[in-house]
Order: structure tokens, then sequence, then C-alpha cells
């Protein structure tokens, strides 16, 4: 769910969307639904972000980075963190899914079907390198506390999978 | 704070690569809950208190976590129990904390329940594995629930700041999820082929700022940082 910025300068806007991840640097901010909200007065910007997971050490960078970019663009931004609605992976953009894969990691599947995968152990997740989905789960937690660790056992390589958060 | 305390005592020391990453990534979690209650009560609270504060200038008697959580990583089984039986409570507890009448508690609950379940996940498919695993697997497993279990009650004896919480509708007092709780634990311990022992419940007050002979290390361990260099900031 991008925030609505229809009424906000778009010098802003182009600003925000080349804000990345810190950890998955093809993964604008925008476009992984981070940004709930943007308000602007002069050259004062009051923004909301709502957390991803809650021990998320990438927040505080993203924070920093956030204020980096419009700081350079000449506005004094404060950003407020709102933890409700609560973030879910249903938040990223199409776009954002895709830049996920082409940077190697899989996408979140629907709640159902992340639940097949990681409990069941069903073969249903893509391989981001060559897209078989002979691929099994190693563990539900990966390099970072977003993602799970599978296999792909035809091309034997190993990837991670962005959980579905909802 | 202190069972998160515990699982970071882990890192790069887990007994395989991915529960390693694992216990680290529940650590990980966890903390993130509890500096979320701890702005809260850093903004509710006295003038100059922080979350840095609270989670670490307290004296060891002004902390109130229940002491089965103090206890040490002795091995995997330990681990994996002491996990579970926490895991089962706080999904319990946060539950019910998202139907407080505190709209901020409510959105720190929701925001938690969805990781606790993955880390309940995580603690239930290893006491079935290690349970039902080998003859030695389940003994150590069997061990690890001897030694812990008899510290588990405590969660549910309310202090008296729970009661208050309960009645005036923005916390729960934990009695009420003795009975619920007893039963899921039964069951998974008894399809994991353990025995629920049955020995007298063992003396537990860390709620009331009464702690067991662990946490004094893990005070001196999470506090160090704080207090030989006093306001510092990553």
């Amino acid at each position: 769910m991008v925030a609505d910025l229809s009424n906000i300068e778009p010098k802003i806007v182009d600003a925000l969307s080349n804000v990345f991840d810190p950890e998955i640097p093809v993964l604008s901010l925008l476009d992984m639904g981070v940004i709930k909200e943007v308000n602007v007065k002069d050259n004062w910007v009051h923004l909301k972000l709502t957390p991803t997971y809650t021990g998320c050490p990438a927040m505080d960078t993203m924070a920093a980075d956030i204020v980096a970019a419009l700081d350079s663009i000449g506005y004094e931004t404060q950003i407020e963190f709102v933890l409700a609605p609560a973030w879910t992976t249903d938040w990223i953009t199409e776009r954002g899914r895709k830049a996920l894969v082409d940077y190697g990691i899989a996408s979140p599947l629907s709640e159902a079907l992340d639940k097949s995968a990681l409990v069941n152990g069903e073969r249903i997740v893509p391989c981001p390198q060559c897209e078989s989905t002979n691929t099994k789960v190693l563990s539900e937690f990966g390099s970072t506390a977003c993602k799970a660790l599978f296999k792909c056992d035809d091309c034997l390589e190993t990837f991670d999978y962005f959980k579905c958060l909802k | 704070m202190i069972i998160a305390h515990r699982l970071s005592e882990l890192c790069g020391h887990g007994p395989s690569l991915e529960t390693d990453i694992a216990l680290t990534n529940i650590s990980l979690d966890l903390f993130g809950q509890v500096r979320n209650f701890f702005q809260y009560a850093a903004e509710l609270g006295a003038e100059g208190e922080t979350e840095d504060s609270i989670a670490f200038l307290r004296l060891e008697r002004e902390y109130s976590s229940s002491v089965i959580l103090e206890q040490p990583n002795t091995d995997f089984a330990h681990i994996i129990i002491r996990q579970y039986l926490f895991d089962v409570f706080q999904l319990m507890q946060l539950e019910h904390l998202a139907k407080s009448n505190d709209d901020r508690i409510v959105a720190i609950a929701n925001k938690s329940i969805k990781e606790t379940k993955y880390h309940k996940r995580f603690s239930e498919a290893w006491i079935m594995r290690l349970g039902l695993g080998t003859e030695l697997s389940n003994n150590k497993m069997q061990s690890a629930l001897e030694h812990l279990y008899p510290f588990h009650g405590e969660l549910f004896r309310p202090t008296d700041i729970e009661i208050d919480a309960d009645l005036n509708g923005y916390g729960i007092n934990p009695e009420r999820l003795k009975e619920r709780y007893q039963t899921e634990i039964a069951e998974t311990f008894s399809s994991a082929g353990l025995t629920i022992p049955n020995t007298p419940e063992r003396m537990a007050n860390g709620k009331t700022g009464i702690h067991s002979e662990h946490m004094g290390a893990i005070l001196s361990s999470l506090q160090y940082m704080q207090r030989a260099y006093p306001n510092m900031q990553w």
C-alpha cells in the first residue's frame, strides 16, 4: 500500500523513491510500503514510517537515510514511527516484488501458500535463480528476521525467501 | 528482555548455523518488542527516563522478569524447553493485550503477535523433533523439562500491577491463561514423548524483584557498557 503522495511535490517524491532498504539495495522504501504518510509545510516535512519487524535494525538507518535525502534537497524532516496499522508484506508493490526476485530474494507468497511452504515443506516457492519450484525450506529463519532460508534442488543454490507477514 | 539477552549469548555459539541464526533472529524480534514497550514506558514514566535507562540502568530488584527466563543456556534442550514454555505464554498474553483499552498496547501487541507465532512454531517443532528423535535426544529433553518446568508457575502468579491492569482493562491477569496453557503444553509434551514432571514448584519471585543467582551475571553483562560509558549511543 503505497502512501498517497499525489499532493506532494515531485522532487520530494523523487528523493523518497531513491531511498532504498539498506539490506536490499534494489528495494525502495516506497515500494516496501513503509512510508505511510507525508506532510509538507514550507521546508519542513513530517513523515510517518511503519516498522517491518519490531526488531528490524535497519529501521533506524532507513529513518536517517530519509532525513539525509530530504536534507539534500533543502527540507528538514521529522520522522514518526507508527505501529498501527501493522505493516504487512501485502504492502510491498509489484515493482518491489520484482526487484526482490531480480536481486535473488524470493518474494512473499499469500498467507496460505506461505504456510504450506514453511510448515508443510511444500515445493512451491520459485527459485530466484532458475525459476524452478523444486525448492524446499531449510530454516524459517534466514539472514535477517524477515527472511527464511531455502534451497533449490534443481540448480542446487540456496536463496532467501521473504516471509509473508500478515 | 532477559530471555532475549539469553538468546543473544548464543550468537556464534549455536549448535548449527541454522539454529544459531534462528535463535538470534528470535532474540532480535524480542528486543524489538521490548523496545516498543520500554519506549512507551519511558513516555509515561518519570522525567528523563528513556528506553535505555529502563533497559540498562535499573538495579537488580527493579527488574520484574520471571526467574525461568534467567535460566542458563545449559544445552540446546534447555534452550528449546525454556523458549517453548515462554512462547506459548507470550502468544496467549499478547492475544489478550491486543484487546486492551490502551491503543498503544494494542498496536504493540498486534505487531508482536505476527512474529511470536514464528517463534512458537520454531520451539514447538524442535520439541517434537528432539522428543521423538533418539533415546539420547529424548533423555536430554526430559532432563531439561525436569529442570525448567518447576519454574513456569511464576508466569501465572499475578503481581499487584497485573491485577490492577486487568481490572482497569489495559492488561491481563496471567492467572486467566493458566488452564489453557497447561492443556496446550500437556498435549505437546505428550505428543513428543516427554513426561511432565511431578515435582514441587521452585521458589521463583522474579516478578517481585527477587531474582535467582543467575541474574547477577546477566546484569553485569547487560549493563556493563552503559555503566562504563554513561549515555553511550550506537
